[in-house]
């Protein structure tokens, strides 16, 4: 099967006054149509550079990234973003700010079916009620959930989030996991995670992609067999306690901390 | 609740007014300063019942000369700090000769605008409003452009938005609140070059060519009546500001507390 996402063998190096700084050294990420892949890695690896070069806010200096079998040269209607920072426009009510991307790209619906259509998302994200609301009115978590439904509102091909919940406190982010579960089983998704959390991981991908320290190449890739939405309550298994000492190893490899010889046994 | 809230917000500053004039009375009364030395507040109502033709004209002179030096400035200072927000080379290059402009007393200036344009009585005032008010806005517009948060262009630009989409739907509206605040700066700013050209200029208008020949003729009175005269037309152009802003960005605005 053709993957919705291909980045193959990236190489991306930014100029400073110091000479090159290579970030990405040998990338190779595949995403399949509906598939959840996060992608984790030491600070500063550059994982944030990773999701600009798939919206096609950044050409690499080698290597392709093919995104529905076509390669992506510039900025593409196809996708959605959500950052750590929800970046809604205080000037626009909570339903404006995510009919935002509407206004943008093209779209069959007419102003009567976009607004329903964000409606829908915003019951979906638990934020019914709130449409005619400031974001400055709204907690944190709740200005993330509005720039989800955001992100999802022109139907993009993929979902990029950038540590979307990497601010909020850990009972706040445990409730927009389950919501992202919620989400997904109603407006299937394709989507790529940068996060540092790696319970957040496991929770919400099927597939973890480790990456090395900088320059960053892929260093591991950790299947994450999964059978429908997930409870909280599966982050307390034997499984997920082995995946996650798996990937804590292959954080520590990455960062320097355990020599790679020393494999586990 | 609303009504006493509207009540508190008109009465609270007018009796700080009265309060103030209460206080100038006073302190006119009790030092027994002549009329020729300092004019209390009960000086003035004679000196505008006197004058108070050439106060409705010569007020008018110096209000819509302002308010054409100001629009002015919005026009070119939003320009400039357009230019200067978007590209840093041009910031680099315009910052140096901009605050070296507004560094020059203005003062200074008209003796040599005058020069420049003799007997342009109107247009060297507009001139000389519009170049002490652009420099906070251009400044304010340039700032709010250049600090934007990348992440709001990336929501736009990876949709494939034109830069001059960014430009309409988030830098502008965001930059809206620094924008109002160099505005008001601007407006006290503007009356200050309005009157330096009607004072200085030799058969000068306005309220500034009032004031001079309240001195000529040592008609304190007269000359404190324009004083007050001015500072009541830029607290109304003040508050038309204030109300422009709470139109247009109102939303930056949050509840105390």
């Amino acid at each position: 099967m053709q993957n919705l996402i291909e980045i193959k063998g990236v190489r991306h190096a930014y100029r400073t006054d110091a000479g090159p700084l290579p970030v990405l050294d040998g990338l190779d990420v595949s995403v399949p149509e509906g598939g959840f892949v996060a992608v984790v890695g030491p600070s500063g690896c550059g994982k944030s550079t990773l999701t600009r070069l798939i919206a096609g806010l950044m050409k690499p200096d080698e290597g392709e990234v093919w995104l529905h079998g076509e390669r992506v040269k510039g900025p593409r209607a196809t996708v959605g973003m959500a950052f750590q920072n929800p970046v809604l426009l205080e000037w626009r009510t909570i339903l404006k700010n995510v009919l935002l991307p509407l206004e943008i790209v093209p779209t069959k619906l007419s102003k009567k079916q976009a607004e329903e259509r964000a409606r829908f998302l915003l019951s979906l994200v638990g934020l019914e009620g709130f449409e005619d609301k400031r974001p400055s009115e709204l907690s944190g978590g709740m200005r993330q959930r509005a720039s989800l439904c955001r992100a999802l509102i022109h139907q993009p091909d993929v979902l990029i989030l950038d540590e979307p919940f990497g601010a909020l406190d850990a009972f706040t982010r445990e409730d927009l996991w389950q919501t992202m579960h919620r989400v997904k089983e109603r407006e299937p998704f394709t989507a790529v995670l940068i996060t540092h959390d790696l319970r957040e991981s496991i929770f919400l991908a099927d597939q973890v992609v480790v990456l090395s320290g900088r320059p960053a190449r892929t260093q591991y890739v950790l299947d994450i067999p999964s059978n429908g939405p997930r409870t909280l309550d599966d982050l307390y298994t034997p499984e997920a306690a082995e995946q996650l000492n798996i990937l804590r190893h292959q954080i520590q490899i990455a960062q320097g901390r355990a020599p790679a010889e020393e494999a586990r046994s | 609740m609303t009504v006493w809230k509207t009540v508190r917000g008109i009465g609270v500053p007018l009796i700080a007014v009265v309060v103030f004039l209460l206080f100038w009375e006073w302190l006119v009364w009790v030092n027994g300063w002549p009329k020729f030395k300092m004019a209390a507040p009960s000086d003035l109502p004679p000196a505008y019942e006197r004058h108070w033709d050439l106060f409705l004209t010569m007020g008018w002179q110096t209000l819509w000369r302002t308010v054409l030096g100001l629009f002015l400035a919005v026009l070119f200072g939003t320009l400039l700090g357009m230019i200067m927000g978007f590209s840093r080379l041009m910031r680099d290059a315009l910052y140096p000769l901009l605050v070296g402009f507004n560094a020059i007393p203005k003062a200074t200036v008209v003796p040599i605008v005058a020069l420049m344009f003799v007997g342009q009585h109107d247009f060297n005032t507009v001139l000389l409003a519009f170049m002490i008010s652009f420099f906070p806005i251009a400044v304010s517009v340039s700032i709010g452009l250049s600090t934007l948060e990348p992440e709001y262009r990336d929501i736009l630009r990876s949709l494939g938005a034109s830069q001059a989409t960014i430009f309409w739907k988030i830098a502008l509206p965001k930059t809206l609140p620094e924008f109002f605040g160099a505005l008001k700066v601007a407006v006290t700013l503007a009356f200050i070059g309005t009157n330096l050209m009607e004072i200085v200029s030799p058969h000068g208008r306005g309220l500034g060519a009032l004031f001079d020949s309240g001195r000529t003729n040592s008609d304190f009175p007269l000359m404190f009546a324009v004083l007050i005269a001015l500072a009541f037309l830029g607290i109304v152009l003040y508050y038309i500001v204030v109300a422009l802003e709470k139109i247009f960005a109102g939303w930056a605005e949050r509840a105390p507390g």
